[in-house]
């Protein structure tokens, strides 16, 4: 699963250490969730209608389509919500799924 | 007397001006801020541990923006600031806000909302997949957090912003794959006596392009999108679009930023029951204003992009004519000459606007050429033509009836991604104009709130 996301500076920061569906992964504070994630792997989340992964798309937390879990079963928008050390950060839901079948 | 209760929605262009205005006259209005930071999106600031210089974050804008942040830092002892907190509702003469799950209502005799805009979206085949990003997407991941949304960046839909981006891009060592503007250069030369209101801004737009070819950076006008080629699993591989001489063009990129100008987030007018009229000119819906942003519900001021899409300039002329406009509705002392040479100021934002709107259409026709397999509402995948079975089957001409048919609009975006291609896509389908289809009704809460908050009784 290779990153999406590109750093293209302002590397010079803390690391933060998260993991992400049980295994670890590096992040930098300051840091949102939402790049924090893409920068270690290629998705947030699964679509509920499935149609497939789900990497954000509006960034500025009008379009809802970057929700992620906590381990603990919470639920966070990864746009607007800063990484912090040691989250435990689940990309598939554990709700059901509503395939689409139309 | 009792000084009036004034609260802005919103800490961009327009809501920083707006409380600055209020300030001096004396006021203490309280600012609602959705973000962690003032400066709106245009303005974002980056988190406090990042080391960018301002000339290097905002480029040409870079004064405006450090004029911007140092005013509201001026003012913070003098507001009531409500960051991270979002207004979801306004009913019965108070706004309903949010915050850390607490939710509250906050009484007013003013309510100025100056809530900005986000993009406007027209789908394409394949824009569910993973790496299609929304052009403001693009740039805050930038701007705010230094990344790039992928390896090789496809810019792809019209409007100033699309030239903007990728020149912040090009600037930031991102690859950019090429630059697709569906807007034919003719309409941009037609629209240059209009867009001469604003000679800097036009020059500005003439270096981004002159940049662009430089770099080497593909240009392409006149352009057809017709898919985006991804997989469910991996995400985006590549751009089709058709080019001005009707031949396919075949792009390999990992990422796609796309937008089509910006739409003025309108909910909150809505629920405060303001008029709305049909604009012609970008076919959508907007509320109805004086020039000093007074709508049709005493007591409701808009200003800036959450008005009508002006730019960043005119929200902070905006938000200064919406303060005067509380301020002489309140009976209190306003500088008339100041207000005359606003007015003046912001009729010439508003002659530059009609040039881009000339120069960048929203490319209304692709709704209805939309494959009907094509994805229309992202949030709840559903495609162009259950959309257009609704209308032809079950006779739903009427955009609220189409969305609670077939579910467009209803999805946790609330139509703010769909609203606009969806109402031409079943004005399409039913053969009527897209104003007889009508529009979204902004439903409260304007965003999910958790299920779990709590209201705090003061």
């Amino acid at each position: 699963m290779s990153q999406r996301f590109v750093r293209l500076g302002e590397t010079d920061r803390k690391p933060v250490r998260i993991t992400i569906d049980g295994r670890p992964a590096g992040a930098l504070e300051g840091d949102t969730l939402l790049v924090a994630v893409l920068n270690n792997a290629d998705r947030l989340r699964e679509s509920e209608f499935g149609d497939g992964k789900r990497a954000g798309f509006c960034l500025m937390g009008a379009c809802q389509d970057c929700w992620v879990w906590t381990a603990d079963g919470g639920r966070l928008r990864a746009c607007t919500t800063t990484v912090e050390e040691g989250m435990h950060i689940v990309t598939t839901q554990p709700e059901a799924t509503w395939p689409n079948l139309a | 007397m009792a000084q009036p209760r004034v609260i802005v929605i919103g800490a961009g262009p327009a809501g920083v001006r707006c409380a600055e205005t209020l300030v001096a006259a004396g006021l203490r209005p309280t600012v609602i801020d959705e973000n962690r930071r003032d400066g709106g999106q245009i303005y974002r600031r980056q988190p406090d541990n990042f080391t960018r210089p301002y000339a290097k974050l905002y480029g040409t804008e870079a004064e405006r923006a450090r004029a911007l942040h140092e005013s509201f830092d001026a003012l913070r002892g003098q507001v009531d600031y409500l960051p991270e907190t979002l207004a979801w509702n306004i009913f019965g003469g108070e706004l309903h806000v949010a915050h850390n799950q607490r939710t509250r209502s906050l009484p007013y005799d003013a309510l100025v909302i100056c809530s900005g805009a986000t993009d406007r979206l027209m789908p394409v085949k394949g824009w569910h997949y993973a790496g299609t990003y929304s052009l403001g997407a693009s740039q805050i991941a930038l701007k705010a957090q230094a990344c790039a949304i992928g390896r090789r960046i496809v810019f792809m839909g019209t409007g100033p912003l699309l030239y903007l981006v990728a020149s912040q891009y090009v600037k930031a060592g991102a690859n950019v794959a090429a630059v697709l503007d569906t807007s034919p250069l003719m309409r941009r030369v037609a629209a240059l006596p209009k867009l001469l209101a604003r000679p800097r801004l036009l020059r500005n737009g003439f270096a981004l392009m002159a940049g662009l070819k430089r770099a080497g950076v593909s240009v392409l006008t006149g352009i057809t999108p017709v898919e985006i080629e991804g997989s469910p699993d991996t995400g985006v591989h590549g751009v089709v679009v058709k080019d001005a001489q009707g031949r396919t063009r075949k792009l390999e990129c990992d990422a796609v930023a796309m937008g089509y100008h910006l739409r003025p987030e309108t909910q909150l007018a809505d629920l405060a029951r303001c008029a709305f009229r049909f604009d012609h000119e970008t076919r959508q819906w907007l509320p109805e204003v004086s020039e000093d942003g007074r709508t049709s519900v005493a007591g409701v001021y808009l200003a800036g992009d959450g008005m009508r899409v002006l730019g960043a300039d005119a929200a902070e002329i905006g938000g200064k004519l919406a303060a005067m406009a509380v301020l002489k509705d309140a009976g209190l002392a306003v500088q008339d000459d100041a207000l005359r040479q606003l007015r003046a100021e912001q009729a010439r934002m508003e002659r530059f606007r009609q040039g881009l709107a000339q120069a960048f259409p929203w490319p209304a026709q692709q709704a209805a050429q939309l494959p009907d397999d094509a994805i229309v509402c992202r949030c709840e995948a559903i495609t162009a033509g259950e959309l257009r079975r609704v209308v032809c089957e079950m006779g739903a001409r009427e955009t609220n009836r189409a969305k609670a048919f077939s579910r467009v609009g209803m999805g946790r975006c609330q139509g703010r991604y769909c609203g606009h291609a969806g109402a031409e896509v079943i004005a399409a389908a039913a053969g009527v104009p897209v104003e007889e289809v009508g529009r979204l009704r902004g439903q409260a809460p304007v965003k999910p709130l958790p299920i779990a908050i709590h209201k705090e009784t003061v």
